[in-house]
């Protein structure tokens, strides 16, 4: 096992670098960082999905949640918006 | 003489922010600018020993915006280079004894006697950096190649926008340029993409440093010191001459040099 991580480096095969490790944990950190520190982004984010969601759906805006959560190695968008009412459907 | 107030800041402590002003500001004096350097570092002076002229202080900071004393009273002239000044901190007062309005003030009536007014921002977001940046015309960022250091950079780089400070320049100080070859340190074209700022220069990792702070003569004075190489062509930039970013490669060959400059000169 330890000779073949050697191997693995000198011939530079999927050798997981260090400084791609820490170039990956940064890139996540800093979604998280820079949405947490303007919460104005997550506020016009989930006003624009309002406005777009109401046009089809009857939904309770007042518990609408969006929020960024931390997957493994992702980040994601994740929003709960109850549902009151369908549109009914103008034509098709 | 309507000087440039430039503020040296960096959200982490310890990344070299005080040996990056000594440094510029010595390199920008050697290049004929009149220079003064602000050491903003309540409590925590530094400057001073770093530009090796510690015994010289009568007056800080704090008595000038007290009106304690003049301002031309408390500067202290450099021992080397004609036109290079340095106003140090108050060791026993703590970040407040100043107002970012003073700094304000203090920094506009320097600019009428010089061609760069060098501000060291203390570590940290609070108080202190406010005071750093009151002034201040432009900023650098120093961030060296980790994660914490790139993190509270790209934090900085918000709160300097945030004041108005919309186009800050990085400086990716202590690069290692043999971790960078195995992988195991962040490249320069990694940490700019993260932070997508302007590169205005990278200072190696070098013993030197350690050596010129140990006498209190800062690198760039040194002949063949590559950190004051390296700082020498970032004042020569911020001049706006167009110095290319160097190859910080020492150990690559002839052939992967050439590549290379041919790649930065595009
Ligand atoms: N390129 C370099 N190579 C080697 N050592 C360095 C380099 N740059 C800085 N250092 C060393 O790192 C230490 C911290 O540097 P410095 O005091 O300039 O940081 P700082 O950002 O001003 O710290 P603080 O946040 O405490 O004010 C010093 O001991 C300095 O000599
Ligand atoms: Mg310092």
């Amino acid at each position: 096992m330890v000779l073949l991580d050697i191997l693995n480096k000198i011939f530079n095969r999927d050798a997981v670098s260090s400084k791609d490790i820490a170039r990956e944990r940064l890139r996540l950190v800093l979604v998280h960082d820079r949405a947490s520190v303007s919460p104005e982004f997550l506020n016009a984010l989930k006003e624009d999905l309002i406005k777009v969601i109401r046009e089809y759906l009857d939904i309770d805006e007042d518990a609408l949640m969006v929020n960024l959560e931390n997957e493994e190695n992702s980040v994601a968008l994740v929003a709960n918006i109850p549902v009151k009412g369908f549109k009914r459907a103008v034509g098709v | 003489m309507k000087g440039k107030v430039i503020v040296i800041t960096s959200g982490k402590g310890g990344v070299g922010k005080t040996t990056t002003t000594a440094n510029l500001g010595t390199a920008l004096a050697m290049m004929n600018q009149k220079v003064v350097l602000i050491d903003t570092d309540i409590g925590l002076r530094n400057l001073d020993v770093v530009m090796g002229l510690e015994n010289r202080i009568v007056f800080d900071i704090v008595d000038v915006v007290n009106g304690n004393c003049k301002l031309k009273q408390a500067l202290i002239k450099d021992k080397r280079f004609e036109g290079l000044y340095l106003l140090p901190a108050a060791q026993t007062k703590d970040k407040s004894a100043v107002s970012p309005h003073q700094m304000k003030n203090l920094t506009n009536e320097l600019r009428n006697s010089f061609d760069f007014i060098l501000v060291d921002c203390p570590a940290g977001i609070e108080q202190g950096f406010k005071n750093a940046i009151a002034g201040a015309d432009d900023a650098i960022v120093v961030a060296t190649p980790e994660v914490s250091s790139v993190r509270d950079a790209d934090r900085i780089i918000g709160l300097l926008e945030a004041a108005g400070l919309n186009n800050p320049r990085l400086i990716i100080n202590r690069l290692r340029s043999k971790m960078v070859k195995r992988g195991d340190m962040m490249d320069i074209g990694d940490i700019i993409e993260i932070l997508s700022i302007e590169l205005l220069g990278v200072v190696p990792e070098d013993e030197t440093i350690v050596i010129s702070t140990n006498k209190g003569e800062p690198a760039v004075i040194e002949n063949n010191s590559r950190a004051g190489a390296a700082y020498r062509r970032i004042a020569r930039r911020i001049m706006g001459e167009n110095v290319p970013i160097e190859s910080l490669d020492d150990t690559g060959n002839l052939v992967d040099r050439f590549r290379k400059m041919l790649k930065l000169a595009r």
